[in-house]
Formats: structure tokens, C-alpha cells, sequence
């Protein structure tokens, strides 16, 4: 039998590594606190794929390696899969979870100037916007932890146009 | 022991929304991973997932309380076996026991055999000194001061350092008395 915790457990744990980086350590420095996020999901996307690749052979390819994290990967983390996943076929691929559950108890005040909000840009984004998309760097870390162990160097970013939805963005390095 | 709150651990736990505990443990792993490397000092990282812990302890009493359906606990006593059997339970889907209650009855020992933090962790010379599991003890010490009660939680045996088992020993400092109403300056 697969051992669990309370959900409680993880969202409190992600919700106090946010609090610590972002306001603790790093309160005036977010890119500093959004890196140490991100190699805290990479870490942790690293391991899991060691583990629920085990019994697997190899992929063959990009697009197969993407479908795995669609479909066991995102079953195994969040009990359901991705919704829609989009690909230009050319090393970008866009991932999208309707509800995503590290997302789905977040609200944000909707700033009238600018509604999509990405975590690797955009400064002057509302304070709001910018705490969210602390969030965000986990689970985009987790994504690129799970690649790069499987041989697929990427960069990773997640936009919220319409919250509880996000949407990653898998871009493959050439 | 005094009766039980309307729900048992157990029956909670198998009712809350669950997630794959991997992820908890390599998360927490992470985390615990990165801060050594952050903050250097050993010390400083035992002080951090402890806050860390007492941050979540205080967030923890609510969702304890609204779905334990428990009421006020007559002693320390009673609150011991509280957290557990129930709250230990409902959390982390293991169970604890109390024991070596010092005769006046505010300091015991919670111990716990099976702890869902450290099922892939080793720790390296490096790291001697540090205290893996510290966010519990911080969560603990967090709750209880929701429910007004002071204490100090500290590690009596640590399996990652050698011993039989996880042992943390609760000592109530003083119940806060509660004041109400509360002044409209404070």
C-alpha cells in the first residue's frame, strides 16, 4: 500500500517554505528566494522521477518523456492528470491543469492593469501577483527536476491567467 | 484515559484528503537540504525548522480541533494522549505513545516508532548535530500554544543519531490563562 499523509501536511510544509524564503531570508531579494524555491522543487522532482521511472524503459523521446509527467507522474503527485497539453512540435510544450491543487485555496485580488502574471518576469506585477507566483516556482522546479534527470535540459515557467488553472511551460534546451 | 473526542484518529485520517507521502518526505528532505547549505550553521537550521514547525503548529490546531470534534482536555495528561493518538494519527497517519509522565504531571514523553519524515534520509558526519525532525517538535510546540498552553519540546532520542527510536519530551511550562474580554489597545 502507497503511504500517505494529510494533505494538510504537504500545503502547510509549502505554505511556511514560501513564508521563510520569501519573507525571512529574502523579503527585499525575491529573485534570490525564487531560486532557492526552485532548487528545493528541483531536488524533490529529481528524486520522484528516480523513483516512478524504476520500471520503466527508457523514453524515446521528448514528447514521451512530457506524456509521463502529464499522465503518472501528475497522477501520482496530485491524483489526477493534465488537462490539455499543447506543443508546437518544436521544443515548447505547454502543460495545462485546470485545478491545480497547490493553487486551488490561493485567491488574488484581479489588478485591472495586467492579468497574467509570470513567475520569471514582468516587474512593477502587483504584490498579490508576485506572492502567488512564489508558489509557482516549486512545482516549475519539480518539472524541471524530473526532465533533467531524464536527460532533457529545459527551462520551465507557469502562468495563472485564471486562477485555480496554471499553466506550465516547458521550453526543451537545443 | 479520559474518553475520546466523537472521532478516532483513524477514522479522520481515512476520511481527509490524502497525498502520496513521497512527496512530503522529499519535500521536507529538500528543504532541510537547502537550508544547510543556506544558512552553514547547524544550529541556525535547527531554529528555522523549528519556527517552521511552530508556524504550521499554529495553522494545524484548527483543522485538529474542527475535525477532531474534541472537546477541552481535563489535564495535560489527557492533551498528551490527544496529540498522540489522535493528532499524530490524523496528520501524519501514524500513531504515538505517552510515556515517563514526571509525577506532578506536565512533562512526558511522546514516542514514536514509525516517522513517515525520515523513511529515505541518512545523515551525513557533516551534520551531527542537527536535528532532522525539529519541524514536530515546533509544530507541537506551536498547537499547544493556541490552545494556551506554554511548552518546551526537545529531543530525547533520535533514531538518526543512533537511537531506538523518536522521543520527544513535552514539558508544560504554565496554561495561559485566557482573558476575556480582550482590551480594545491590545
Amino acid at each position: 500500500m502507497v503511504r500517505e499523509v494529510a494533505e494538510s501536511c504537504v500545503d502547510t510544509m509549502l505554505m511556511e517554505m514560501v513564508a521563510m524564503y520569501s519573507g525571512r531570508f529574502y523579503a527585499n531579494k525575491p529573485e534570490l528566494a525564487a531560486r532557492r524555491i526552485e532548487a528545493i522543487g528541483y531536488q524533490v522532482g529529481h528524486q520522484l522521477s528516480e523513483r516512478y521511472t524504476m520500471e520503466r524503459p527508457r523514453f524515446s523521446d521528448h514528447l514521451e518523456a512530457i506524456k509521463f509527467i502529464c499522465k503518472d507522474f501528475w497522477s501520482e503527485v496530485f491524483k489526477k492528470q493534465i488537462d490539455n497539453l499543447k506543443t508546437n512540435h518544436r521544443g515548447t510544450f505547454v502543460l495545462q491543469d485546470n485545478k491545480f491543487r497547490w493553487l486551488s485555496r490561493v485567491s488574488i485580488d484581479p489588478s485591472p492593469e495586467k492579468e497574467t502574471e509570470d513567475p520569471l518576469s514582468t516587474p512593477g506585477e502587483s504584490k498579490a501577483a508576485q506572492a502567488v507566483s512564489m508558489y509557482l516556482y516549486f512545482p516549475c522546479g519539480i518539472i524541471r527536476g524530473v526532465l533533467s534527470n531524464l536527460g532533457i535540459p529545459c527551462a520551465v515557467s507557469a502562468d495563472i491567467s485564471s486562477l485555480p488553472t496554471c499553466s506550465f511551460v516547458i521550453r526543451v534546451k537545443a | 484515559m479520559a474518553p475520546v473526542g466523537p472521532r478516532s484518529g483513524d477514522a479522520i485520517f481515512s476520511s481527509i484528503d490524502r497525498v502520496n507521502a513521497e512527496l512530503f518526505m522529499l519535500t521536507y528532505g529538500a528543504i532541510v537540504r537547502q537550508l544547510l547549505t543556506d544558512l552553514e550553521e547547524v544550529e541556525e537550521v535547527n531554529k528555522q525548522l523549528d519556527q517552521m514547525g511552530y508556524n504550521i503548529g499554529i495553522r494545524l490546531i484548527d483543522e485538529f480541533l474542527a475535525k477532531s470534534g474534541v472537546s477541552r482536555c481535563v489535564d495535560f495528561k489527557e492533551t498528551a494522549e490527544m496529540i498522540a493518538k489522535v493528532g499524530f494519527k490524523m496528520f501524519l497517519g501514524v500513531t504515538a505513545s505517552v510515556s515517563s509522565w514526571e509525577a506532578d504531571g506536565t512533562c512526558c514523553s511522546i514516542i514514536l516508532e514509525d516517522n513517515p519524515l525520515v523513511d529515505f534520509v541518512e545523515l551525513p558526519d557533516t551534520c551531527q548535530g542537527l536535528y532532522y525532525c525539529n519541524v514536530l517538535s515546533g509544530v507541537i510546540r506551536g498547537a499547544l500554544e493556541m490552545v494556551s498552553m506554554k511548552t518546551e519540546v526537545t529531543w530525547t532520542r533520535d533514531v538518526l543519531r543512533g537511537d531506538d527510536a523518536y522521543e520527544l519530551q513535552v514539558k508544560l511550562l504554565k496554561q495561559v490563562a485566557e482573558e476575556y474580554p480582550y482590551k480594545d489597545d491590545e
